[in-house]
């Protein structure tokens, strides 16, 4: 099943968000992401106009939600851009050292990625090791032509050489945890610190 | 999922489990549609298939499911293995682990041989059938496979035909389809049915009686020359009796029925030659799905060997 539409009620309970319900302090609220959204599609818009096939690829399960509403935006301007969601899960370097192993999702990627211009869009960016992961996964649906990586929220902390293309927010070296929650699979637009 | 290191028998899972494994067998699918049919997850682990007896597909089926997932394959055959030459189950076990394998996937023609080593080594272990008792990840396979020929399990109605008795096949598929809240019946030979009493598994007389019963998977159970010494009845009159007669065949299409069969077919005994061509026989999907929840098994499972 693609996951394309998706919308809350179709996954229940929201997965990868054990926080759900615990109070902590918005630093983002649904106005912030909005604008924050205007300006990543005029990015893109801007940056892309030359690529002959644009593609955005989000990462299961929060940037294929910021994906989704990256090409809708998109669609409005007139540019088309078609959608693709991976689980990078299988790519991960610390499979081993992780207890759980929760149910691995469906990628979606329904076109060759041979010539593209591939946007991978994640909703934080910390270690890099996400991704690194993505990168060795999209190589194995083809050999784009250029890839980049677009992230809602830079926390710092990397720990490989791998710097985001575009980021729409900074939080430079934040401790604890960062939560990104999207109304599709979290009922709403935030982002807690 | 919780670290779990061996899988022996589906009885032995939590609900969550089992949902979880089956969940991840559709995004273990999905990967072999990529121009790179390989995942890196277990890059690395090396697995050990043990077949104490015969079987092609099933360690086939693991061996394909482990290099997908990127693991080192080793093959340990009863012909050429010292167990031909005496050594016990307790001495292979030790001579495995000095190897230190990470996986072991055993079939062997005693029930319970499997937790034995379980209980032995650090490696998890995988029961690939032993004995009549169980055969877990073909009950994940069977439950794969109705899940996505009719997007859920839970209400369908499943009718197993055929030495259920010493069917270690029956036993757990039956397990797992009724766990995910699916209806199952037995048919066959009278004294190769365990009674309802024991099962709670209803007992279909005749084809006649499966036919009202209105199922929507047929599964037919090989018959296993192999592990009866004198056959109970003739080939022709099992055939009549309890097979997939091209007349049968006629009123299973009527009805829009699906056929399963865990294989190796024997054609002309379980299922007419008509049967393996009809439009919803889903043998060669079971095949296909055997590799992406076996992969899904391996995956989700933790050896000791790790900590």
């Amino acid at each position: 099943m693609p996951p394309w539409p998706r919308t809350a009620s179709s996954n229940s309970p929201p997965i990868n968000n054990p926080h759900i319900d615990l109070p902590a302090m918005p630093v983002l609220n649904e106005k912030d992401i909005q604008e924050a959204l205007e300006k990543w599609t005029d990015h893109i818009l801007a940056a892309a106009a030359q690529a002959s096939s644009l593609g955005l690829v989000g990462l299961i399960s929060h940037g294929d939600v910021l994906a989704q509403r990256l090409i809708r935006a998109l669609e409005l301007k007139g540019m088309h851009a078609q959608y693709g969601a991976i689980d990078i899960t299988l790519y991960r370097d610390d499979l081993d050292l992780r207890a759980a192993r929760p149910a691995l999702r469906s990628s979606y990627l329904p076109f060759s990625t041979d010539g593209m211009h591939l946007i991978l869009v994640d909703d934080v960016i910390q270690s890099g090791r996400t991704a690194r992961a993505a990168m060795e996964t999209i190589f194995e649906y083809g050999r784009p032509q250029r890839v980049e990586l677009h992230c809602l929220v830079d926390r710092g902390h990397r720990e490989l050489p791998i710097q985001p293309d575009y980021v729409a927010f900074r939080l430079e070296n934040a401790t604890g945890d960062v939560n990104v929650r999207l109304k599709e699979l979290d009922r709403q637009d935030a982002v807690h610190y | 999922m919780k670290p779990r290191k061996d899988l022996l028998t589906i009885e032995s899972l939590s609900d969550e489990e089992i949902h979880t494994i089956l969940e991840s067998a559709v995004a273990m699918k999905e990967i072999f549609t990529k121009s790179v049919k390989k995942v890196p997850a277990l890059k690395g682990k090396s697995v050990l298939t043990l077949f104490y007896e015969p079987s092609t597909r099933t360690r086939s089926s693991f061996e394909v499911a482990a290099h997908r997932l990127s693991a080192d394959v080793t093959t340990f055959t009863l012909s050429t293995s010292s167990v031909v030459k005496g050594e016990s189950v307790h001495d292979t076990i030790d001579t495995l682990m000095s190897m230190k394998m990470d996986y072991i996937v055993v079939r062997h023609k005693n029930s319970g041989i499997p937790a034995v080593i379980a209980r032995h080594c650090n490696a998890s272990v995988i029961n690939a059938g032993d004995g009549a008792h169980a055969h877990p990840s073909q009950a994940f396979l069977d439950a794969f496979t109705i899940r996505e020929k009719y997007g859920e399990v839970d209400g369908k109605r499943v009718v197993i035909i055929g030495d259920i008795l010493h069917s270690r096949v029956a036993r757990s598929t039956s397990v797992i389809l009724r766990r995910l809240g699916a209806q199952v019946a037995y048919m066959g030979p009278g004294s190769l049915v365990p009674p309802m009493a024991h099962t709670g598994i209803p007992q279909l007389k005749d084809w006649d009686e499966i036919f009202t019963w209105k199922p929507d998977v047929i599964y037919l159970l090989r018959v296993q020359n192999e592990r009866i010494e004198s056959p109970f009845f003739p080939v022709a009159d099992y055939h009549q009796a309890y097979g997939v007669t091209e007349e049968r065949l006629r009123r299973i299409d009527a009805q829009d029925i699906s056929i399963m069969h865990p294989g190796p077919v024997n054609r002309g005994v379980e299922l007419c030659d008509a049967a393996m061509d009809y439009r919803n026989c889903l043998v060669c999907n079971q095949v296909e799905n055997g590799i992406a929840a076996r992969m899904s098994i391996l995956y989700h499972l933790t050896p000791a060997t790790l900590s």
